[in-house]
């Protein structure tokens, strides 16, 4: 899948047909409900570490995901469309990580944002307590590399997220795509 | 008070300290055996008042352990850094828990950790791993291999 960044500026799927008085739009109805998901994905508050604290910045006025839908973070995984893995995930956390997604509700998707959550990154090596990559627990669709990364690398994971979506990749397409690592 | 002056204090508390030179604060050694009484004493000393244990951590040398504990007065503003040498096969140490009631966590941490037992502690049990783990995750020769991937 070809993710271009012109796809996010597109106002809404479909053609526009002029006739006197007005318009008719045509268009499918998988479009129309692939462009409301993309444009309404409530994250879940989860911040297990410092990349948490740049998430905040990204939902605070500077940065403001809300512009492109992210528009309220949820304090139940039962409202919320995504998860943002914002830290490391440790091996006590994984269990509860694993419950929190699936207590979401489909469609639901997830983000690992920064070394630890993609890989371990800096507890990679010689460390007893660590998760190397959330994708051990629950399958990623978009990862975002830094330690921390910027609130401009989290709007761009979250826009390439959209795009995915509004691309009409189902849920198993969008898993595969971003599948790195091959779960054990 | 200068550091020689804590230096001429201290020794009155215990004629057998060591100092170590260099670092930011004052170090010495002590022996583990009168580490209960000299903790003791530079609590309830007036001169001393080390009423502030603001760090309580061991450190593996794989030949033995060294306990440090960070103290400091919040009357005098002096710090000191106390270390005790453990034996490694069975490190045992009088609990400091009723002196600096903050210990008590910190003593659970070590023992988890290091493995080190605390003698008189009120609840020595393992504080953030899971109650089943086996092993002391924080010294040299630990080994697991699913979970730690070694560099």
């Amino acid at each position: 899948m070809d993710v271009t960044q012109d796809t996010a500026v597109q106002p809404f799927p479909g053609e526009v047909h002029q006739s006197p008085g007005g318009g008719i739009v045509t268009s499918k109805l998988d479009d129309v409900i692939n462009w409301a998901r993309s444009n309404s994905l409530w994250p879940l508050v989860f911040g297990t570490s410092c990349c948490a604290i740049e998430m905040m910045s990204a939902a605070s006025a500077k940065y403001d995901f809300s512009r492109f839908g992210f528009e309220v973070t949820r304090a139940t995984p039962r409202q919320a469309d995504v998860i943002i893995i914002s830290g490391t995930i440790v091996n006590k956390m994984a269990p509860v990580l694993k419950r929190l997604y699936d207590q979401m509700a489909d469609p639901k998707y997830v983000i690992a944002m920064g070394a630890c959550a993609t890989s371990g990154g800096p507890f990679f090596y010689n460390t007893y307590s660590v998760v190397k990559g959330a994708d051990h627990i629950i399958p990623v669709d978009v990862y975002v590399a830094g330690c921390p990364p910027r609130p401009e690398a989290l709007l761009h994971a979250l826009i390439t997220l959209q795009d995915k979506i509004k691309a009409g990749a189902t849920r198993e397409q969008i898993r595969k795509e971003s599948r790195l690592v091959t779960p054990k | 008070m200068t550091t020689e002056e804590l230096k001429i204090e201290l020794l009155a508390l215990n004629p057998a300290l060591t100092f170590e030179e260099g670092g930011e604060w004052l170090n010495m050694n002590v022996a583990a055996d009168d580490w209960l009484p000299f903790a003791e004493a530079l609590r309830y000393t007036d001169s001393t008042y080390f009423d502030y244990l603001f760090c309580l951590t061991c450190v593996d040398w794989k030949t033995h352990l060294t306990m440090v504990y960070h103290l400091t007065s919040t009357r005098y503003r002096h710090n000191i850094v106390v270390k005790v040498k453990l034996d490694r096969t069975a490190p045992a140490i009088e609990s400091v828990c009723r002196i600096w009631k903050t210990a008590e966590f910190h003593e659970r941490e070590v023992f988890e950790l290091f493995g080190v037992n605390f003698l008189n502690h009120p609840d020595l049990r393992k504080l953030i791993l899971p109650d089943d783990w086996e092993g002391y995750p924080l010294r040299k020769d630990y080994e697991d291999p699913i979970n730690l991937i070694k560099q």
